[in-house]
């Protein structure tokens, strides 16, 4: 157990360096630099050459990749390009609690959501209750989640003007986009319990716990719902990626302004420190996130061997 | 001649009585299942009318899909009645004054596009390496799981994101309005899961009786996987395929959203719902139209889906 979490952290460190690699090329391959976007009052040449010594720009594109690793193992992203009087850890420090505040909300609220629903429409199959439960997982698997925003938005903003349509700072603001946010991995997460929950019903164990004649609450809860959730709890990892790449859509929708937002901005602009800090962020985020799954997934069903 | 009255109960069991004695395959049960399955025939008629209409466009479409007429802009549906309709656009037109019923035409093209082309490059890269992988293990199965592991840990759409809104620009992006950038790029995304699911069924499969009997009566190893690996492993691979259409159907319209998509003016649902987004609180036509036609599609395809899977594994159905 303890080599293979070594094992598993160990790895993050090439994994990292690939995703850097990667993202760093793409955004260098693109052409132009970010310093020539005012077409009406081009700068000079001379200027130019500065401002890509100042940022290091001029320097041939491995050697820059050398330096950026050299900087990031020390946390240090470097300033911004568009925020010049700005670090790149102070930007990302300044969205990160909003993001991770939406997500997290998202996160609990598909919780709370999708395990009664999962939990109940297994006990109920078949009935109104199940069908209901299925209808739903399926729109919110289906449908688009900045089309359900967006005829949200319809709905509650311009029509019934119930809530403010875009910004973030109190209560009002967030209500739409968590809730937007949380109805895919709710759908997700619905399906995924349903199918446990009927999986575990039928086991010989459930039926050796009900002809002992303990109650029907007692069976429900500590033997076929305590294995039902193995299964939901892995999928906690692929859910979270999905949190992330959500919120890209939904800050955008709704001019949230976190780091998901950031990235878009950060990459129509060019603005190199900011794109290899977001990325790198969210790869590790959704790396650690995968192994801890796996590691719980350990820990709940001693029956799987972690080693290989 | 009496005749016998059967209830429909024993009039099914006769039927399903006849049918067992004749022999069928695999796939002529799955498709006995699937065209039972009401929701994937909606699905599959949804789709078809989607096809049509995108090889037809050029014919049924009203107006060309790019033409402004800005003396005309901003006009609501016909059926939303009002003074700011005009009956020569049945869905209203856009702030450039396009018609949106003729955008909302052509636009199912590139999303049929989108959808097709991305999952054959899948499907033949994916489906090549993980056979391979499987089936000689060594080194290219090291590489190829390694590679994974670095894919995975990347989210889909923030790859995504990063190839489109780098190379957009570049000579590359421009060709067919980017359209071949998206290909390549959902391509590179996506093959990764084919491989890994190909791989898995090879290895499974390998190990079974019939190839070893195929083995040792000398049929070549080109031949064990063409004829042998490749049909039995082909089920689940059919269905992760049909689930990777809308997969890069939404991909597309997602990053057009976003607004590093496919370059307007073509019309996709995508580039619709952001252009129309910023007119949205004077008129929202321009961005629910293209919004309900994405959903209606994606909905047809996610029941297809599901039926090929419930028809294609019978065990996996609740």
């Amino acid at each position: 157990m303890l080599q293979y979490t070594i094992r598993r952290l160990i790895l993050i460190v090439p994994t990292m360096f690939f995703v850097a690699l990667i993202t760093f090329t793409l955004a260098h391959m693109a052409p132009g630099s970010p310093f020539d976007k005012n077409e009406n009052r081009p700068m000079s040449q001379e200027t130019i050459d500065r401002i890509n010594r100042t940022f290091g720009l001029d320097k041939p594109i491995p050697e820059q990749f050398v330096i950026f690793l050299g900087d990031a193992v020390r946390l240090d992203f470097g300033t911004s390009f568009t925020q010049r009087d700005r670090s790149v850890n102070e930007i990302i420090g300044q969205g990160l609690p909003v993001t991770a505040q939406l997500g997290v909300q998202a996160l609990l609220l598909s919780l709370a959501i999708s395990l009664p629903l999962g939990v109940v429409s297994a006990l109920k199959q078949n009935s109104a209750i199940d069908y209901g439960s299925l209808f739903f997982a399926t729109v919110g698997y289906t449908i688009p989640s900045f089309v359900i925003g967006i005829v949200s938005i319809f709905l509650f903003a311009v029509w019934l003007r119930w809530l403010p349509i875009i910004g973030w700072g109190d209560l009002r603001h967030m209500v739409l986009p968590t809730v937007i946010l949380s109805l895919g991995p709710a759908a997700v997460l619905t399906r995924i319990t349903r199918a446990s929950m009927l999986e575990a019903i039928r086991q010989d164990y459930v039926r050796t716990a009900r002809s002992k004649g303990l109650r029907e609450q007692v069976v429900v809860v500590t033997h076929v719902m305590k294995n039902a959730m193995i299964p939901v709890a892995t999928i906690v990892g692929p859910v979270t990626a999905g949190l992330i790449t959500g919120s890209f859509i939904i800050e955008r929708l709704f001019s949230i302004p976190g780091i998901g937002r950031l990235y878009i901005t950060s990459i129509e602009a060019r603005d190199y420190p900011v794109i290899m800090a977001t990325t790198l962020l969210y790869a590790f985020f959704i790396m650690v996130a995968n192994i801890t799954v796996d590691l719980v997934y350990g820990v709940l069903d001693p029956r799987i061997k972690l080693a290989k | 001649m009496a005749t016998i009255t059967t209830s429909p109960t024993q009039q099914r069991a006769i039927e399903m009585n006849v049918l067992a004695r004749k022999q069928r395959s695999l796939w002529q049960d799955a498709l006995w299942r699937l065209r039972r399955n009401k929701a994937a025939m909606l699905g599959l008629a949804i789709i078809a009318l989607a096809a049509l209409m995108a090889i037809f466009a050029p014919w049924i479409a009203p107006y060309d899909p790019t033409v402004n007429d800005t003396a005309h802009n901003n006009m609501d549906p016909v059926f939303v009645g009002g003074q700011f309709t005009n009956p020569k656009f049945f869905l209203g037109s856009d702030e450039l004054g396009r018609d949106i019923l003729s955008r909302l035409i052509w636009s199912s093209r590139i999303s049929i596009v989108v959808g097709l082309v991305p999952t054959s490059l899948v499907f033949v890269i994916g489906a090549s390496l993980g056979m391979l992988a499987a089936f000689y293990g060594g080194w290219i199965d090291n590489l190829l799981m390694r590679f994974t592991d670095i894919i995975y840990a990347f989210p889909d759409l923030l790859f995504l994101v990063i190839i489109m809104a780098t190379l957009r620009n570049s000579p590359v992006g421009d060709i067919m309005g980017g359209l071949l950038l998206m290909f390549v790029a959902l391509a590179i995304v996506s093959w990764v899961g084919l491989a890994r699911l190909v791989r898995g069924q090879v290895l499974s499969l390998k190990e079974k009786e019939f190839v070893e009997a195929a083995r040792a009566i000398g049929v070549p190893t080109r031949r064990i996987m063409a004829r042998h690996l490749f049909p039995n492993a082909l089920a689940p691979v059919i269905v992760a395929l049909a689930f990777s259409i809308p997969g890069a159907m939404l991909a597309e319209a997602t990053l057009s959203f976003i607004g590093i998509g496919i370059k307007p003016p073509t019309a996709t649902w995508g580039v619709m719902i952001n252009e129309g987004f910023v007119v949205f609180s004077q008129s929202p036509w321009p961005t629910l139209l293209p919004a309900f036609c994405i959903s209606i599609v994606m909905l047809a395809f996610t029941f297809v889906g599901d039926g090929l899977r419930d028809a294609l594994d019978p065990r996996m159905k609740n």
